[in-house]
């Protein structure tokens, strides 16, 4: 009596498990094993500072391409590039250690607003007003589209500019990218200088909304001994690689020459934290979509206006406004306006 | 004869899409529902799988039903062996597209394992032996009713496309005015109830 229905599902389970097994070796897709071993090797966060869709796809190109090399993975960094290398059978060499870097000092400048903003809470919509809600029109807009695409948490808002956490930037340029415009650079870990401006304005139109701002003068220009200064689409930049290649027999002429301050010396960034991408560790970051933290608890107070956080220092209390862990979901646009009115306070 | 077997299919269609919407009108499949309708692109992909999987699945379980659950009188394993039928199928497509034509596995492969436990698919199996339609009308029914839960999906992206770039309060975001809009939309598709009789 009970064995009718008893063999008819085994029956079922058995047949069905019969042909998923023969499907499995009859429809079998040859696969590069090589392609698994460097998608393991990558640190897999799929942050997409290689240039390709994920560590996966990396991976593939790595192996099927002859012109891509292997130490793409800014954020595995020389080792894993000299893992990668050694399994794809190219010669990995070491990439220059990169941080981001924010081109804007226009809390110390001093730049008045040039009206109020409040539509969505987003750079890239804000950048598109007249210029943007500052009377620079190349002014970080502090509304952390940088912070948001950011997907390991090295960024935050700190008295409406975006902060960089060195010690946590993997310099995959995510941020780079997102910057409607063009003030987080990536540049060498030990840099030596570095301009803090990213005007594309000239003389007195940058003078008359800036205290700081790069007059573009181009006297750096002309200070560099080995031609380092450069000046490219309407603002300088420095070319790092000759610049440390040079090394410091000219005692950073360029900060010397710049009139307005505006050329620092740069310390250079504290070196990585090591840090492992595993999702499940518990210092994980809290997933915002449900417990929506608002920007205006940050102790904007009690962090210096230009305070670059070292390694040495704790870094200063932050609270990032998305979580990065959704990397895979739509744009969090809507969580960003969670905390618009506490940002406006701010800003008053 | 000829016309009125049209006009027939014609109905059947209308009314599977519309007045009883698998999502809005039956409330199955409401997970991916929620889940999938963040961008137009996923929602298409997610029910142009969904549709795919259905009618496969409802052809293998009618033929199940009929040729070995019914002539032994097993009908209470219905849901148990269509549930074992369904998982074992999915896997099996998912196999053959990958070998066969890689293209599509391209763009429905991330949402055939998703499909493997939708209620939805299991839902119309098992509503069509309940209607007790012939193979050809169950395997018409079921692609109506899919066709009807892709059109729910996409509705359903290009809202919250939209209501992404507005202003919401804050308690509301997300997932909680993405289930309001859902009942909405159910409200809405209460209109065409007694259009077809």
């Amino acid at each position: 009596m009970l064995t009718t229905p008893v063999l008819a599902l085994l029956g079922i389970g058995a047949g069905a498990a019969i042909l998923l097994a023969v499907a499995s070796r009859l429809l079998r897709v040859e696969e590069n094993p090589t392609i698994e071993l460097i998608a393991e090797a990558l640190p897999g966060a799929n942050c997409g500072g290689c240039g390709f869709a994920g560590c996966e796809a990396y991976a593939a190109a790595v192996v099927t391409n002859e012109d891509i090399p292997a130490n793409l993975c800014s954020v595995g960094g020389a080792e894993v590039a000299a893992r990668v290398g050694e399994l794809s059978g190219k010669v990995a060499a070491a990439g220059e250690p990169l941080v981001a870097f924010r081109r804007c000092s226009r809390v110390e400048g001093k730049v008045q607003p040039r009206f109020s903003y409040v539509g969505t809470q987003t750079c890239a919509s804000a950048a598109m007003l007249e210029g943007g809600p500052f009377m620079c029109s190349w002014a970080c807009l502090g509304l952390g589209d940088c912070v948001r695409i950011c997907p390991f948490d090295a960024m935050y808002i700190a008295d409406g500019m975006v902060e960089i956490i060195a010690s946590k930037c993997m310099s995959c340029g995510q941020c780079v990218k997102v910057c409607p415009r063009g003030i987080t650079q990536l540049i060498p870990r030990r840099a030596r200088v570095m301009i803090h401006c990213s005007t594309r304005e000239k003389l007195k139109s940058v003078s008359d909304v800036c205290e700081v701002g790069c007059i573009n003068c181009l006297k750096c220009l002309k200070a560099c001994p080995a031609e380092a200064v450069g000046y490219e689409k309407g603002r300088v930049e420095i070319n790092h690689e000759v610049c440390l290649a040079y090394g410091s027999v000219c005692a950073e002429a360029c900060v010397g020459a710049c009139l307005r301050g505006i050329m620092h010396r740069h310390a250079p960034a504290p070196a990585l934290a090591p840090v492992s991408i595993d999702p499940s560790e518990p210092d994980a970051p809290i997933d915002c979509e449900l417990y929506p933290e608002s920007p205006d608890s940050v102790p904007c107070e009690s962090v210096a206006p230009n305070a670059r956080p070292a390694s040495d220092l704790p870094a200063p209390e932050f609270t990032p406004l998305v979580s990065p862990s959704g990397k895979t979901s739509a744009p969090p646009l809507a969580e960003s306006m969670a905390g618009e009115d506490g940002r406006k306070e701010a800003e008053q | 004869m000829e016309e009125s077997q049209v006009m027939h299919y014609f109905l059947m269609f209308i009314g599977a899409v519309f007045v009883n919407n698998i999502v809005l009108a039956q409330f199955l499949g409401q997970c991916p529902y929620i889940g999938c309708s963040k961008e137009k692109t996923v929602a298409i992909g997610m029910g142009a799988a969904v549709c795919f999987v259905c009618v496969l699945s409802t052809a293998l379980t009618w033929l199940v039903q009929k040729l070995m659950l019914d002539p032994l009188g097993l009908g209470y394993l219905q849901t148990i062996v269509f549930i074992l039928l369904i998982a074992a199928l999915v896997q099996f497509v998912e196999m053959f597209l990958k070998k066969i034509i890689p293209p599509l596995y391209k763009s429905l492969g991330i949402f055939l394992p998703l499909i493997t436990t939708n209620c939805c698919v299991l839902g119309l199996a098992i509503l069509v032996q309940r209607e007790e339609f012939g193979l050809g009308t169950a395997v018409f029914y079921s692609f109506s009713a899919s066709a009807g839960f892709m059109l729910a999906l996409i509705l359903m992206a290009g809202i919250r496309e939209r209501l992404a770039l507005c202003r919401t309060p804050r308690a509301l975001q997300g997932i909680p005015l993405g289930l309001i809009m859902a009942g909405l939309m159910s409200l809405c598709f209460m209109a065409f109830k007694g259009m077809i009789s």
